[in-house]
């Protein structure tokens, strides 16, 4: 197909570099991490992961906390972001007429755009307050009899961190679903409509169901992005190592307590523990990007040229 | 028996935004007839099917002038109600449309929105709609299968199967066997002679051969009018219009 | 059997009817919801910020704790200077490998590295914070310009890669074809002609990659890790606007949180300007293939 002359031979020679050196990158981040983590490593083990104590005085790590707190605030951000993100979807994709849903678009995209430290500003100052005045008060007078609405309020904490984190990812989720609804050919939708179906059941029995995949691997990325959320998390969880049952509690994420502690971490091992900690992270997001991918490739991998290619 | 399903279209005219998409049609179905609507692409038999139960709704910018009744009720009525509508005017499309779903949950889907949720119902209409479509047979030992996993053919018959669940007066078939093979297309062709003694059925189809197997009548259509509507029978023997001549005899088209 | 579909349809109809049309409110609610966030958010930027916000905070630097006044003239400076270094850093490796993955690669390479740039794509921010700090703030055991920009360079990769690929591969192979036939060697097709082609698109994807990590803070805590007067080299720590918004809005000082407001009008200001500029690409591009 093409010419092979000895140019050609070494500009391509030359630019193989820059792919091959992705991979030695990537690679390279991972082996960089374990090895700057070695100390934590060999003198916490595996331990480290199931260790709940966090005392950087008598120089004792484990990180279950922060994997509860990145758990606890995920979960409970995708709880809430998931519905709403897929109703604003439905909404733009089968229900807004075509110039409304293409400002909303436009306005959630902006909503993407905003970069997470104006997130955080915006949480110390609006939603905290919010959170502590209202919000928490009211959840605790009406469902203070779960486990999850009891105990002090202080505005910051887990719940605050978690909307946070919804607002974050529903971006996220309502664009990615909206193209997976857009992407369901409208004959489906027809074929349920032939059979009397209303337009709430079309969407929900039908062209729900065959964006399912597609969807999920949208939520599954935001996991990803909720997961590795830093600043806006940071600034408003109330950093604090616990492991509480109560939303109201402040807490840590992975995330935060790097932020957080890494430039007062004054010896190799408490350096070391909080770069394990970011290990952990990478080794997170890469599951749960390969999950997304496995995904997203089952739905397009048997027909997109993409996949082909 | 006393059959329902009576179309009669009423100087209708339909527009796309600007562009006039059908001219003054005027026609009458009789209840338990097959009906076929040929003509050249882009002649306005699928825009004209899709009109009976109201398919267009969805298009943005679209006008209906005119009327359709369907049992002598004007379905372009202020008060139609569009859902109910499209129970009793079933619809089967040029691709099979199979959902996401067990063979059973798909033919039981029309029967559980409307609150039908009776088991001993459910079987006893899944068995009888898939044995009138033919289809019992070759899935009765896997009615939890995707219904994705059947053939081109077999989907298709899936899909009448649903639509006749419902038990509707008219089923409307947009091109239905042109994406199947020969064999699958005849068993469809059969299938369509058993069901019109309860169903009228309108189909429209590029092929002219299926045309004159399977209707009752024929109607032809082009640039948006209808140019002929008679016995089909007559039509392909002794058309009455120079147009349809040439174009049954192949002169274009 | 009929009669009795049609029976249970009327006794469910009114309940479908209300299920339907509830629905449509719910989910105007949801939007509304979303855009009562975004709103909320913006009028805050506003109101907070545009107030605090004078000729001052362009030009002068930081004043000391309890002073009130100043600007973050150096966070402003900083954040061009690390915006710079990052596209020293992350354009060649981006865009190479975006070349490279468009004109050459086979099968299973190109896989495994398209693969990988979703995955880096997928790392979160701080994590290129710690690698820059452990390959680069350690050995040199100074907090520094140069390892923020490398750690934002970094991210931009896997972004540029992917939007570049992309773009060279909708040029038209006529035109590839046309050039070989011509005797021109495949480099010199690729250089002269290829890359002209798609390179409207590829400026918007740097500039898209840009205005993400225009905004990034977590990666620059322990990198570029702020300075509160101008850096006078790349190897000293360097000011930047999302860092100094961050430390600002965590301080107990009301001039500081206003200050912090100010701040993150500018950096909001200018991660949007950077987006529409990149948008512009596009369409220029557009005027340009259509021949206007």
């Amino acid at each position: 197909m093409s010419r092979q002359d000895t140019s050609d031979i070494i500009f391509r020679r030359v630019l193989a570099v820059f792919p091959i050196s992705i991979l030695i990158l990537v690679a390279g981040i991972f082996f960089q991490l374990v090895w700057t983590s070695i100390p934590s490593i060999q003198k916490f083990g595996l331990g480290f992961l199931f260790h709940s104590t966090w005392d950087p005085v008598s120089e004792n790590f484990g990180a279950l906390p922060f994997i509860f707190g990145t758990c606890v605030t995920s979960f409970v951000a995708l709880l809430l972001a998931v519905p709403i993100g897929v109703g604003v979807a439905i909404y733009l994709a089968e229900y807004a007429p075509v110039k409304v849903a293409r400002v909303i678009s436009l306005l959630v995209d902006l909503l993407a755009a905003i970069p997470s430290v104006i997130y955080g500003l915006w949480g110390i100052f609006v939603l905290v307050p919010f959170m502590y005045k209202d919000l928490q008060p009211f959840l605790g007078k009406y469902f203070g009899f779960l486990p999850f609405f009891q105990g002090p309020n202080y505005g910051v904490g887990f719940l605050a961190a978690s909307i946070m984190l919804s607002i974050i990812i529903l971006p996220f989720i309502i664009s990615v679903s909206r193209e997976v609804i857009l992407a369901v050919p409208s004959v489906y939708k027809e074929s349920a409509y032939a059979l009397g179906s209303t337009r709430w059941e079309a969407i929900s029995n039908i062209v729900l169901s065959h964006g399912r995949v597609g969807i999920l691997g949208a939520v599954i990325l935001a996991l990803g992005r909720a997961i590795g959320e830093v600043m806006a998390v940071t600034m408003i969880i109330g950093n604090n190592v616990k492991i509480s049952a109560s939303l109201f509690s402040p807490g840590y994420t992975l995330a935060s307590v790097i932020a957080n502690e890494f430039a007062e971490a004054d010896t190799t091992l408490y350096l070391s523990a909080l770069i394990e900690i970011a290990l952990v992270l990478f080794l997170v997001s890469i599951v749960v990007n390969i999950l997304a991918r496995i995904l997203i490739w089952s739905v397009t991998g048997g027909n997109s040229k993409e996949g082909i290619k | 028996m006393n059959l329902k399903g009576s179309i009669k279209v009423n100087s209708l005219n339909f527009y796309y935004g600007a562009h006039h998409a059908l001219k003054n049609i005027s026609i009458i179905v009789e209840p338990g007839q097959i009906v076929a609507m040929i003509g050249p692409s882009g002649c306005g038999k699928s825009t004209l099917l899709r009109l009976f139960n109201r398919m267009n709704d969805l298009i943005p910018s679209s006008r209906v002038e005119g009327e359709i009744l369907i049992d002598g009720v004007n379905i372009y009525d202020k008060n139609m109600d569009v859902v109910s509508l499209r129970r009793r005017v079933g619809m089967v499309f040029q691709k099979s449309t199979p959902f996401p779903k067990s063979i059973y949950d798909n033919i039981a889907y029309g029967l559980k929105i409307v609150g039908i949720k009776d088991r001993r119902i459910l079987a006893e209409t899944v068995e009888r709609s898939l044995k009138r479509a033919a289809l019992w047979d070759e899935v009765k030992d896997h009615l939890g299968k995707s219904a994705m996993s059947l053939s081109g053919g077999q989907q298709q018959r899936l899909c009448i199967a649903r639509a006749i669940a419902v038990s509707p007066e008219i089923i409307l078939m947009d091109e239905p066997c042109s994406a199947l093979d020969p064999i699958a297309t005849a068993r469809i062709e059969e299938l369509m002679g058993t069901l019109k003694d309860e169903y009228t059925i309108v189909i429209v189809t590029h092929n002219m051969q299926q045309a004159a197997r399977v209707s009752d009548k024929t109607a032809f259509l082009m640039h948006g009018q209808i140019i002929e509507f008679t016995k089909t029978t007559d039509f392909f023997t002794k058309p009455s219009n120079k147009i349809t001549e040439d174009y049954i005899t192949g002169r274009f088209g | 059997m009929k009669e009795m579909i049609q029976k249970s349809f009327e006794r469910t109809r009114l309940r479908r009817e209300i299920w339907e049309k509830s629905m449509v409110v719910v989910l105007f609610l949801c939007a509304i919801f979303v855009l009562f966030i975004l709103f909320n958010i913006l009028w805050h930027l506003i109101v907070q910020g545009i107030s605090s916000l004078n000729l001052d905070f362009f030009t002068h630097l930081p004043k000391a704790v309890g002073e009130s006044g100043g600007g973050m003239a150096n966070a402003i400076v900083g954040t061009f200077v690390l915006l710079i270094l990052a596209v020293c850093v992350g354009v060649p490796m981006g865009l190479g490998a975006g070349i490279y993955l468009s004109e050459f690669a086979h099968q299973g390479f190109a896989q495994t590295v398209r693969f990988m740039t979703d995955v880096m794509n997928g790392i979160p921010s701080i994590v290129f914070g710690i690698f820059a700090y452990t390959i680069c703030v350690m050995p040199m055991k100074t907090f520094s310009a140069i390892s923020g920009g490398l750690a934002l360079g970094l991210m931009m990769i896997p972004m540029i890669t992917r939007t570049s690929e992309q773009f060279i591969k909708m040029v038209p192979n006529q035109l590839r074809e046309a050039g070989l036939a011509l005797g021109i060697p495949q480099w010199r097709v690729i250089l002269d002609i290829v890359l002209p082609t798609a390179i409207g698109g590829i400026m918007t994807g740097i500039m898209v990659a840009l205005a993400r990590v225009a905004g990034e803070t977590a990666p620059l805590l322990f990198t570029a890790f702020g300075n509160r007067y101008y850096a006078h080299s790349l190897t000293q720590p360097i000011a930047a606007l999302p860092l100094q918004v961050f430390d600002y809005a965590i301080s107990p000082f009301d001039d500081w949180h206003r200050q912090a407001w100010a701040g993150a009008v500018v950096l909001i200001g200018m991660v949007f300007l950077i987006n529409i500029w990149a948008q512009y690409f596009v369409a220029s591009r557009n005027r340009w293939m259509s021949g206007k």
